[in-house]
Order: C-alpha cells, then sequence, then structure tokens
C-alpha cells in the first residue's frame, strides 16, 4: 500500500508498472497492432529492457530460456492473432515442462471480439489448454488483481505458464490507481503428511534394492542438494530423468545418469531389479518408463510430487506424499539411518561393468560423442547447456558431463525442434556472466535461425554447436529400424551453407570440418567473447543408442551392446 | 464428436461430480475441456450461479470409468474451481431433471 496521490494511468501503463512492482528487468517479444499501447508504455520504462526476438515463437523460448536458469518467472509479448498463434507452441513447451512464464498478448478491442475482426483469433479458446491458467482482461482496473495473480499462479506449485490476453481498448482506457497491489509471489503448499513421511522412511530403510528416481520437479523446487544428501545418507543408486539432469553430478559414484529411452544399459537393467523406486519430482512419463506394466515390476513405490493429480496417475504409489520435494525432503533426511547398502552397491558395480553406456569414437572429435566431450573440455561446469531436440540432444544427454541445476535446458516433454537456439539466447541474457553452448542439428536449427540475428544483437555468448549429419536424425533412425529401411522425407536434398548463413546473420562462426585441428578451432572458438556457430559435420548412419522401442519394455533395449 | 471408447462401455455406472467455481465468461471450457481432450464423454451438463453470482456450481454427469479419479484430480487442479464432490448417479439433480428430456 502506497501513501503517494491517486494516479492517473493508462491500462498500459498500469501494465508496466505491475511488471516493474514484480520486479521484472527483461522481457521480450514482438510488437504489432494490438499489443502498441503496452509497447508505447514499455518504451517509456527505465527499469525494463525489452529484447527484441525476431519470431514471437522465438520470444517465447527466449523466456523459457531466462525462466529455466533463474527459475523465476519470465515474460514474454507478442500482439493478437498471428503473434499470439506463434507464441503458442513455446507456451505449449513451457507447461509439459512445468516452467514458470507470463506470456502477455495484445487483442482486438472488446467492442470487435467475436467479429473476426482484423488479427482476431480466440487466443483465450486455444490457450486453455496449454496453459496453467489463462485470463481475459474484460476492465483496466481487472488488470491490477490479474497481473499480479498470473505470477503467483505461475510461480506457485508447480509451476506453468499463465497467459493474459488484454484487449486494446483495456490497455488504452485510464482509471485513476489509489493504491497498488501487492506483487504476486509464489504461495507455498501444505507440508508434506508426517506419518507419510515416516511410512516412506521405514519403507527405505526396509529396503534391500531401493533406486531413488529424480525428475525435474527436484530441479524446480531448488531441492537437488536435498536430494543428493538422502542419496548419500541411505547409499541409493540414483537415476534422473531427462529434465533432472544434473540434479546430482553424473560423475557421483551412486549416479546411474538417464533412466529410459535412451538410458544406459545398466540404469535400465537395475530398475528391472530395484525393491523400492522413490520418485521425487517425476511423473513416469512413457520416455522414462518405457512400457509401465513392466517398469521397475517388483518395486514398491513412494512418489513425492507437489502435484496431487500426477500420483496413481501412470503407477499407484505404496506411499504417496504431496509437497514442495524440497520440504519433504528436509523432513524426511532426519528420519533415515545411514545405510551402507554394501550388497546392492556391489550389484550395481557389476551392472556397470557389465552393462556400459555405448561411447563410440569418444575420443575423436570428428564423431558426434567426441565432439559433445571436445566441446565439455573448454568448459567448466558453470557453462549452460542447452540443446535441440533429436539425436544430438539425446548424445549430449548420454555424454555432456552435467554437475549442476539449471545447468541443462532442453525440451523434454514437448520435445520441440527450434527450442535451443532461442532458449541459448534467453539463457545467456538471464546469466551473462556465464558461457551458453547449444547442441543443435541441421533440421532443428532451421526452425528457429532467425533468432541467430537476436544473438548477433544482444551479443548474447552462445555457442552454437550445430552437428550436421544432413538428416533429420531420430525420424532416420526410426525409420531405419522400424519403417524397413524406408527413408522418407528424412534426408534433406539441399543443404545450405550454415557457416555462410550465420555470417550473414551477423554471427561469427567455423567450420570443424576445415580445421586441421578441430580442438584447437573448438577451444578458440570459446575463448571469444560473443554468439558464435560451430559447424561440424557428423555420420549420419550414426543412431542413438541403447534405444527402447516405442511401447517395450525398458529391459528390451537394442544398440545396448558397447 | 465423443465416440464411446472401450474404457466407457465398460463403465459400470456413472457419477455425479458437483463442482464449485469462479462464475466467469471460460470457467465451462476450462472444466469441460478437461474431458473433451480426453474423449471422456460427458453425459449431462447443468450451471448456474449460486449465492451472490461470484460462484457458479456446475453439475457434471459422466461415464464412471477407471479415469475418474484422474479426472476429479485435474478438475481439482484448475485455478477457478474451489471443490470437486463426486456423487452417485441417481443424484436428484438430474434424476429431476428428466421430464424435460423425453424423447
Ligand atoms: C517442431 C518439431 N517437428 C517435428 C519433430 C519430430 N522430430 C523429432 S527429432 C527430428 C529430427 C531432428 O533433426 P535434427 O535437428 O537435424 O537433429 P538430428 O536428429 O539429426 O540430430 C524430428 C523431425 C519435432 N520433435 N519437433
Ligand atoms: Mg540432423
Amino acid at each position: 500500500m502506497s501513501e503517494t496521490p491517486n494516479e492517473t494511468l493508462t491500462g498500459a501503463q498500469i501494465t508496466v508498472r505491475l511488471l516493474e512492482r514484480q520486479g521484472v528487468r527483461l522481457v521480450t517479444g514482438y510488437p504489432g497492432g494490438a499489443i502498441l499501447p503496452i509497447y508505447d508504455a514499455l518504451g517509456q520504462s527505465t527499469a525494463i529492457r525489452h529484447v527484441l526476438a525476431r519470431h514471437e515463437q522465438g520470444a517465447g523460448f527466449i523466456a523459457q530460456g531466462m525462466a529455466r536458469v533463474s527459475g523465476e518467472v519470465a515474460v514474454c509479448m507478442a500482439s493478437s492473432g498471428p503473434g499470439a498463434t506463434n507464441l503458442l507452441t513455446a507456451i505449449a513447451d513451457a507447461k509439459l515442462d512445468s516452467i514458470p512464464l507470463v506470456a502477455i498478448t495484445g487483442q482486438v478491442p472488446k467492442a470487435m471480439i467475436g467479429t473476426d475482426a482484423f488479427q482476431e483469433v480466440d487466443t483465450y479458446g486455444l490457450s486453455v489448454p496449454i496453459t496453467k491458467h489463462n485470463f481475459l482482461v474484460s476492465s483496466t482496473e481487472e488488470l491490477l488483481d490479474v497481473i499480479p495473480r498470473a505470477f503467483a499462479i505461475a510461480a506457485s506449485g508447480r509451476p506453468g505458464p499463465v497467459l493474459i490476453d488484454i484487449p486494446k481498448d483495456v490497455q488504452s482506457r485510464t482509471i485513476e490507481v489509489a493504491e497498488w497491489p501487492a506483487p504476486g509471489q509464489r504461495v507455498m503448499p501444505a507440508p508434506a503428511d508426517g506419518m507419510a513421511l515416516a511410512e516412506a522412511a521405514s519403507l527405505i530403510a526396509a529396503a534391500k534394492r531401493p533406486l531413488l528416481y529424480l525428475g525435474g520437479g527436484v530441479i524446480h523446487a531448488g531441492a537437488s542438494e536435498l536430494a543428493l544428501e538422502l542419496a548419500e545418507i541411505s547409499t541409493l543408486p540414483t537415476v534422473m530423468t531427462l529434465m533432472a539432469l544434473g540434479a546430482m553430478p553424473v560423475d557421483h559414484p551412486l549416479s546411474l545418469g538417464m533412466l529410459g529411452m535412451h538410458g544406459a544399459p545398466y540404469t535400465n537393467l537395475a530398475l528391472d531389479e530395484c525393491d523400492l523406486l522413490i520418485a521425487v519430482g517425476a511423473r513416469f512419463d512413457d520416455r522414462a518408463t518405457g512400457k509401465v506394466a513392466a517398469f521397475c515390476p517388483q518395486a514398491k513405490i513412494i512418489h513425492i510430487d507437489i502435484d496431487a493429480a500426477e500420483l496413481d496417475k501412470i503407477k499407484t504409489a505404496h506411499v504417496g506424499i504431496v509437497a514442495d520435494v524440497a520440504e519433504a525432503l528436509t523432513r524426511l533426511l532426519p528420519l533415515l539411518p545411514e545405510n551402507p547398502r554394501a550388497e546392492w552397491n556391489a550389484r550395481i558395480d557389476a551392472l556397470k561393468a557389465a552393462h556400459p553406456q555405448p561411447l563410440p569414437g569418444v575420443n575423436d572429435p570428428r564423431s558426434h560423442f567426441g565432439l559433445i566431450r571436445a566441446v565439455a573440455a573448454c568448459l567448466d561446469d558453470d557453462a549452460i547447456v542447452a540443446t535441440d531436440v533429436g539425436q544430438h540432444q539425446m548424445w549430449a544427454a548420454q555424454a555432456y558431463p552435467l554437475r549442476r541445476p539449471r545447468q541443462w535446458l532442453t525440451s523434454g516433454g514437448l520435445g520441440t525442434m527450434g527450442f535451443g537456439v532461442p532458449a541459448a539466447i534467453g539463457a545467456a541474457l538471464a546469466a551473462p556472466e556465464r558461457t551458453v553452448v547449444c547442441f543443435t542439428g541441421d533440421g532443428s536449427i532451421l526452425m528457429n535461425i532467425q533468432e541467430l540475428v537476436t544473438a548477433a544483437e544482444q551479443r548474447a555468448n552462445v555457442k552454437i554447436v550445430l552437428m550436421n549429419n544432413a538428416v533429420l536424425g531420430l525420424v532416420h533412425q526410426q525409420q531405419t529400424l522400424f519403417y524397413g529401411q524406408r527413408l522418407f522425407a528424412s534426408e534433406f536434398q539441399s543443404m545450405p551453407d550454415f557457416v555462410a548463413a550465420a555470417r550473414a546473420l551477423g554471427i561469427a562462426a567455423v567450420d570443424l570440418d576445415q580445421a586441421a585441428n578441430p580442438c584447437a578451432a573448438l577451444a578458440d572458438a570459446f575463448a571469444r567473447p560473443g554468439p558464435c556457430l560451430i559447424h561440424a559435420g557428423i555420420d549420419a548412419e550414426q543412431k542413438v543408442y541403447p534405444m527402447v522401442p516405442p511401447g517395450a519394455a525398458n529391459r528390451d533395449m537394442i544398440g545396448a551392446q558397447a | 464428436m465423443n465416440a464411446i471408447n472401450r474404457n466407457e462401455n465398460q463403465a459400470l455406472s456413472r457419477a455425479v461430480l458437483e463442482i464449485d467455481v469462479a462464475n466467469h465468461p471460460g470457467v465451462m471450457s476450462h472444466v469441460v475441456g478437461l474431458f473433451s481432450r480426453r474423449a471422456y464423454n460427458v453425459e449431462g451438463i447443468l450451471c448456474l450461479p449460486v449465492g451472490d453470482g461470484r460462484q457458479s456450481r456446475i453439475w457434471l454427469l459422466v461415464n464412471e470409468d477407471q479415469r475418474l479419479p484422474q479426472m476429479i484430480r485435474q478438475v481439482e487442479k484448475l485455478e477457478d474451481v474451489n471443490a470437486v464432490r463426486r456423487h452417485h448417479a441417481d443424484h436428484a439433480v438430474f434424476t429431476d431433471l428428466e421430464a424435460f428430456f423425453q424423447a
């Protein structure tokens, strides 16, 4: 509550003021007629910097990069009609990966809604199933309630995207503001049930072959250290989902790395043997579980998640705990005695030795795994690793030594090609002191290549490693393995000169294929600040192995032999 | 639109859901959208404001299949939903309306 006299402000000015009061210092977006009042007000703001993307989808993913790195709600904006529809993919992606966003869209004036006005689409209706919540603001006064609420909703519980659709007349109308609402804050959920925690503790104590299964919720809750403590106290071998990579350093003795469709052979085999699965902030996604009936067939399940609807959705939990996972783990830890579990960990070590992750060519920087490791060798754990979607993404997940929460940015749930470049830019904007590397593919990069211009304009410190196999690798792989080798629409007939294209779009570029010493060329590229495209040819016949065929049990991996 | 799927054919009975919601345009599509996108047929819908009109109550008649508990949790998650109560299919809210639905 402020003591200042009433101010007369437009809806647009109120919107910007509320964003400022919310602590927002960086927004990204793309203007158009229906959001011009807000852009006009934004231009007057000294507190908020606006980064102009080159496509609304780019803006959505830039905002995601900011949110994934910082854990804070990020803001993107677009105009009505095509601006809003272009944003939708990034919003849907945020929904599936539980990323806190506030997306603000302009809408045609209220009186014209429903008349098929120029650039009118039903943004509210379109966004219902892909947002955590959405608003169509019907009066200027409502902004004072809706905007703080949108931030609170995006950040509270299971995070997610919230869309605010604001008709142009609502933006333009002036009202008197007598007092300002408090900024929207994360609301803590009810504490974990103490009885259930005690039950969980006794299940863990009684288990002979327990496994800890960490999901993206652990990252979102800032609970990685607690999860590590849990694993160490009770000597729990630990698997991570694609979204949780970094929660435990991959080279930690208890880490079994990623599970599921492209998990290491020993990881999936260990899951087959466990008698207790402790799922924390994970949702039993089909890429993680494979055929559900065959997933951890002998295991009792403890499931801790902030979203009650995740419990019993795929697998029925013996102990289900709805809570903030950090709060639940904090209270679970003191209930657990130290437990060395020598026999089980010896069994795990034997599985690791007998069924390792195949990493062909890992010492050759001109091969896929070797390139990823050579990139890692140029960087320390402060670096951020973003990916696009495809084989390169899975290879990076398998081979990059991820050691820190929020180090790894990847489109997990929606698997959106085009995510990588803009998300990396957003990461670089949110954490300008860090180097951001983005592994991308020749297919994926073309989906948002226009954002290289944004990277150039912002001098974002992003190093884009383009693993060019001249194919839609994952599609090529599935056609080869499961469709009688009938390759169709997965091989590019025509390939742009990516190095020249990057330079034409304003960023430095280097072709590792032309470099006499690829490692030296990489080191050189990483040593120079600012954006750079690093192009490397990759053999199109390489596969992501092991692979659990879609619908098969995780134990039935193909390509698991080293 | 919503073909009756195997799940629903196997349904043993029906259930009535009583849902307290904030009364604004759009709340209906949030609630019903959860069902339609899962091809889960809603057999009956009734909605009227309650009290001062800031709240509404939605009544749904649905098939009782194995997905219903998950559906209820999804409905409970909606921002505009305050409470969900589950009743037997013989609840008066729909049986008393039958007179209006003679072929
Ligand atoms: C927007 C979008 N369209 C289609 C797909 C399906 N898809 C998944 S991976 C892939 C191929 C990706 O090719 P590329 O970026 O070259 O990566 P590679 O697999 O070759 O490493 C395709 C088409 C997708 N995930 N996202
Ligand atoms: Mg490719």
